[in-house]
């Protein structure tokens, strides 16, 4: 089995540098700041064009759900070597499942026999839509992989699970999502920036893909983590168990 | 393209800039990711395995680049718009495959105009080509000479260095020949410098080095005219890498004063020191737009000589302005090592000096505006 193509959904999110700010209101967060390409996702593509560059993979395709500006984050995985991008474009938000059914019907359109996918997007993260869109395929799933290994018509997948790392065996088509070890993304060379302008970039709008994109949750408040405040010191074991007991009541 | 760059100077160029500094020595490991990076041929033609981007992006890259070290970014910026320029605009195609092509994927060039007694005067130098014969056209040179503050000698196996032919023409006898280090190239001692202590300085001599009459750049006699031309844009890659220096050393000081607080308040937030990064913020600005307009300039086929001057001269100016004032912003641990400033201050006095020092640059300026009232 030697011509997998695979399909890679990328995220536009703010930057991971960038100090996030609560708006005022407490619906959302200043998006007026850096963007980038989820740093998940990033690790997807390197994984895809690795597999391409093992001549385990045929094609890769990069796909994006959003605004405009989404077109500069596809342009980035066709730098690091997708040999084609598409871009729904929407300037809603979308959530997981509604980007799950997108990404199903894009699937439909390409037929790839892989779908890699960032575990998470550092935004939201929800950590579902790779699921969920296993689940609307109905392909096997392999998420949070570390090692990726074609082994005929199967993938060898080893999981970072809490207990340690789990490998299973997933039979194609199926739908696998990064963790942070699988692999360090390349960065896009010079002359593979100019060469991307001039691979393909598909646009299509969530009705022409027939779907219903109206969103199933709402987001009722944002919020700052909690300002940390001072610790104390304690003069005694006994001391400090009645305080964890009693004043921060977490025994 | 900026956001790569910009990425790849952060996380590996950052790293090893201390080391470089004090070591007085790239890092292999950078030296490579340069290459390999396509910066070193940003504006090199595909076929020649470069980039084949414009000269605004060999702006913005060596800009970016100094932001975190100017001296990586003065690496890209002798090779991109000295080096590579010179074969790109005058070589021939058999000059370009054989030298361009390695410049672009993974070799240093080195840039040899200046000597111990020609600087600003440039074309006074006194480094002979002598032809194989004087009938026709000759077999072969004899270079013999000695060229001094030559950048990346020790690095470099290819050198375009530029020699008088008949010193009876005067700048009219100057030719550039492309010179291979194996054919006896002399790279001397590396010299002790105040700042851009990683890029290596030395002597480079000649003593009867033979040079194939095929690696003659352009015609003989041409060489002033290619160094002229190269100059201006030289300028604007200057007063990028000026303008890199100057940001870098303000973002660091910038953040320091919104954290360090005295007498209850961040020392940002006194008026004194508002009212000075205010003002050199400002004059930083206008550097940046002095810079991208002579780049602007230049790229819609405008005579554009003044202002790439301009642009070198005001923003190593303002280079070296914010730098000294970033260390006095950080106070004490500003004049340590432990902190970027000094590298800095240190590395933006050579701005004033090469590619034509300030002196030349008013002189220069001052005749194009005389020029036009006339």
């Amino acid at each position: 089995m030697s011509s997998l193509k695979v399909l890679v959904p990328i995220k536009r999110v703010i930057d991971y540098t960038v100090k996030i700010r609560v708006l005022p209101g407490g619906k959302g967060v200043d998006t007026n700041v850096k963007h980038a390409m989820n740093p998940f996702d990033e690790i997807a593509i390197e994984a895809a064009v690795q597999l391409k560059e093992a001549k385990k993979a045929s094609e890769v395709i990069a796909v994006s759900v959003g605004g405009a500006k989404s077109v500069e984050t596809l342009r980035t995985a066709l730098a690091m070597g997708a040999d084609k991008a598409v871009h729904v474009e929407t300037d809603a938000d979308v959530q997981p499942l509604e980007v799950a059914k997108l990404l199903r019907a894009v699937a439909d359109k390409e037929q790839p026999q892989v779908v890699i996918l960032g575990k998470q997007a550092i935004d939201d993260d929800s950590a579902q839509t790779g699921q969920m869109l296993a689940g609307l395929l109905g392909w096997s799933q392999a998420t949070f992989a570390s090692k990726i290994e074609v082994e005929g018509d199967s993938l060898k997948v080893t999981r970072e699970i809490d207990g340690g790392l789990e490998t299973v065996r997933a039979k194609v088509p199926a739908v696998l999502t990064t963790d942070l070890r699988l692999n360090t993304p390349r960065f896009a060379t010079l002359p593979n920036i100019m060469k991307a302008k001039k691979k393909p970039l598909a646009k299509l709008t969530p009705k022409d893909l027939g779907v219903d994109i109206t969103p199933r949750l709402e987001i009722l408040e944002v919020a700052e983590p909690p300002k940390r405040s001072g610790g104390r010191k304690v003069e005694s074991v006994d001391d400090l168990i009645d305080k964890l007991k009693n004043e921060a009541k977490v025994i | 393209m900026k956001e790569t760059v910009s990425r790849f100077a952060r996380e590996v160029v950052a790293p090893k800039v201390k080391q470089m500094d004090e070591q007085e020595k790239f890092d292999d490991g950078v030296i490579k990711a340069l290459f390999d990076s396509g910066l070193m041929g940003i504006e090199v033609s595909p076929d020649y395995g470069g980039s084949g981007s414009s000269f605004m992006s060999s702006i913005v890259a060596v800009e970016e680049l100094a932001r975190v070290d100017p001296c990586v970014s003065l690496a890209i910026d002798i090779q991109n718009t000295l080096s590579n320029t010179i074969l790109t605009k005058y070589g021939t195609e058999e000059q370009r495959q054989k030298y361009l092509t390695r410049m672009a994927t993974e070799t240093f060039c080195s840039f040899c105009l200046s000597e111990s007694t020609s600087g600003s005067d440039a074309f006074a130098m006194k480094t002979l080509a002598v032809p194989s014969s004087t009938s026709g056209a000759p077999e072969h040179w004899t270079l013999t000479g000695e060229k001094m503050w030559i950048s990346q000698a020790e690095l470099a196996d290819i050198f375009l260095v530029f020699a008088q032919t008949d010193p009876s023409k005067g700048y009219k006898g100057i030719t550039c020949f492309i010179v291979e280090k194996g054919w006896g190239v002399q790279v001397g001692k590396k010299e002790k410098k105040l700042g851009m202590r990683a890029s290596p300085t030395s002597t480079v001599t000649f003593d009867g080095l033979v040079v194939p009459n095929a690696n003659v750049v352009g015609k003989v006699g041409e060489g002033y005219k290619i160094a002229i031309g190269l100059l201006n844009e030289g300028r604007i890659g200057i007063a990028a890498q000026m303008l890199g220096l100057a940001q870098g050393a303000f973002d660091v000081s910038m953040k320091y004063m919104l954290e360090r607080k005295q007498f209850g308040k961040a020392i940002a937030d006194f008026q004194g020191m508002q009212f000075q990064y205010a003002q050199l913020s400002t004059e930083l600005e206008a550097a940046r737009l002095l810079t991208y307009n002579a780049g602007r300039m230049r790229d819609q086929g405008l005579d554009f000589r003044m202002h790439a001057s301009m642009a070198k001269l005001y923003t190593s100016q303002v280079a070296e302005k914010v730098a000294s004032a970033a260390i006095e912003w950080m106070g004490g641990v500003g004049f340590t090592r432990d902190v970027p400033v000094e590298k800095f201050y240190r590395d933006c006095k050579v701005g004033k000096i090469y590619e034509g020092t300030s002196n030349i640059q008013l002189q220069g300026i001052a005749k194009m505006i005389a020029d036009k009232y006339k």
